[in-house]
């Protein structure tokens, strides 16, 4: 089957300045993408790009196989919906604004205020449709933007980070009913963030993307626990880059040196191979030194010094001295059991499986898994 | 009383038919020569009545360009001058109005599937608000307006004496008491179609 939709060898120029240059980018039928990437990324231009509302300099984009010129016939913009970063608002009730899609494409009467009355519902904010949409709170307003884009039923739905302008407590309620509401109508959906977790959440698909460049696309699992180069680890939270000389291949356990530790892997790479051994600081656990250990099935066990405890609250970062700088994530309750003050010495553990392993000279791989 | 409205009414609908397009218009284009014609408006919008009275005589006079189609001392030669005084200031405040939204939600208004011209109706209503406010100052503008219509209409009793040259007129002659009256009409005409703008927008508002 063909994608919904596809990018080819497209190039935005903006003001002399390469914002965009995307090799190839499928969307399919409905999966959510979503495209990862710091601000100033051409995250946002990647959207515009998709809702025809910019011009790419260069490459093509085919919409259910056929390939559209610009300016892009209104028939197949229709089939596209967007929303902003922040609600946008039109003058007029809620009512209204959500009913403004369906007034363009000449719905009336009856039907009209059926379709608006159902997408309110959806949105759980049926009882504020005679309010002004100016004057409703940043979460309603933003629940009133999404109506407003579901309204006509889209192919479709483009969000740029529909999520970054909220409060935390009203993010955390309305991540996971979009969430639901996205696969409940089985919307196709390229969504825009600059946050990993909320990236990993709704994601089918991750799009990395970088000064306009994809880094790597795939299966969310893969990316976030097999990123293709140290951009991409970074990006998804894997604090721990460390470089490192595979001096020993047994099948496809490896053993590497990193300053004067080893570490084990799961890697195809021969003895020589300059490689960077990522960690996710999750998968790490401290223990104290001192404390008999039991037989553990970790392969890797790291003797340090924490240098720094930060607390996030419910977690604790550690950073680690064993020779090369370890980022761990403990519990707020590991650090009050063990007892956990800078300058003590304590053993990392992780499993062989839990390094990801990486050409230090690798490119930008992009798997279509 | 009711020549001052006709003319003016006429004038200011001619200048929102014509200035409203063309304001869109630059609102929302950049092209080579459009500082030009932004600075030509903004000029245009401070431009002293009595100068565009001279400018328009002189175009109508027989012996102007346009002298044979004889408007001079016609309602239509004081409907022309006040159209070239409202002009600029529609223009001016429909571009300064669509200028004023923001860049994102034009976006948004053709990512929701608007063709061209349900955009361009969007942005009207979006920035009617501004619109409303320079139809009103228009329109204060050319109803209160004396010297340009003395100029090209000539004051003629029944066929081209408005509110304003009445007053002038009546003060000269010393009838204070008939020149106050037509001052109270005036004003009175001034604020209830103040109060007609500020209704309309108000409501926008709520």
């Amino acid at each position: 089957m063909n994608p919904l939709m596809q990018l080819k060898n497209i190039e935005v120029v903006l003001e002399k300045r390469k914002i965009l240059e995307i090799e190839t980018l499928d969307i399919n039928c409905g999966e959510i993408l979503t495209i990862l990437g710091p601000t100033g990324s051409g995250k946002s231009t990647i959207l515009k790009l998709l809702a025809f509302l910019i011009k790419p300099q260069q490459g093509e984009i085919f919409w259910q196989g056929q390939q559209v010129h610009f300016p892009a016939p209104l028939s197949v913009r229709r089939l596209i919906s967007m929303t902003f970063q922040e609600p946008l608002p039109f003058q007029g009730t809620v009512f209204e604004n959500v009913a403004y899609g369906l007034r363009i494409r000449g719905v009336k009467g009856k039907e009209l205020k059926r379709k608006v009355e159902e997408a309110l519902e959806l949105l759980g904010i049926e009882h504020l449709k005679n309010h002004s949409a100016r004057r409703i709170s940043g979460g309603e307003a933003q629940r009133m933007a999404l109506a407003r884009a579901l309204v006509f039923h889209p192919l479709l739905l483009l969000l740029d980070e529909p999520l970054a302008s909220l409060d935390p407590l009203t993010k955390d309620k309305l991540k996971p009913e979009l969430y639901r509401i996205l696969k409940q109508i089985g919307m196709t959906c390229v969504y825009v963030t600059h946050d990993q977790e909320e990236a990993y959440f709704f994601s089918d698909r991750i799009a990395v993307l970088d000064q306009g460049k994809i880094l790597q696309v795939g299966n969310k699992e893969r990316v976030f626990f097999k990123p293709s180069n140290a951009k991409v680890a970074k990006f998804v939270g894997t604090e721990n880059l460390i470089p490192a000389v595979v001096c020993s291949q047994e099948n496809n356990l490896v053993s590497l040196k990193a300053g004067d530790k080893t570490l084990e892997a799961i890697a195809p790479f021969p003895p020589g191979k300059k490689v960077i051994a990522c960690i996710r600081p999750e998968e790490i656990t401290l223990k104290k030194d001192g404390v008999a250990l039991e037989r553990v099935s970790a392969r890797n066990q790291l003797p340090g010094t924490i240098t720094s405890l930060d607390s996030f609250g419910p977690v604790t970062k550690a950073t680690l001295d064993c020779g090369f700088t370890l980022k761990v994530l403990i519990t707020r309750r590991s650090v009050f059991d063990l007892n956990l003050k800078p300058g003590d010495f304590v053993v990392a553990t992780f499993k062989a499986t839990a390094v990801h392993v990486f050409s230090e000279d690798e490119g930008g791989a992009n798997d279509q898994l | 009383m009711f020549l001052s409205l006709e003319v003016s009414g006429l004038a200011i609908l001619i200048a929102v038919i014509l200035g409203i397009p063309f304001g869109v218009f630059l609102g929302l284009h950049r092209f080579p020569g459009r500082n030009l014609i932004v600075t030509l408006v903004n000029t245009g919008m401070g431009f002293p009545p009595v100068v565009v009275g001279l400018f328009v005589f002189l175009l109508l006079a027989r012996s102007g360009p346009l002298g044979s189609f004889n408007l001079l001392y016609t309602p239509w030669a004081m409907i022309i001058a006040q159209i070239i005084i409202a002009l600029p200031l529609v223009v001016g405040v429909t571009m300064a109005g669509i200028q004023s939204i923001e860049e994102k939600l034009k976006y948004q208004i053709l990512a929701l599937g608007a063709s061209g011209f349900q955009y361009l109706l969007k942005l009207l209503k979006e920035g009617q608000l501004i619109i409303l406010s320079a139809l009103a100052a228009g329109f204060g503008s050319i109803i209160s307006e004396v010297g340009a219509v003395m100029m090209v209409g000539g004051n003629i009793k029944g066929q081209t004496r408005v509110l304003t040259t009445a007053i002038v007129l009546e003060t000269r002659q010393g009838e204070y008491s008939l020149a106050i009256a037509l001052g109270l009409i005036l004003l009175l005409i001034a604020l209830l179609l103040n109060l007609l703008f500020t209704y309309l927008q108000q409501r926008r508002l709520s």
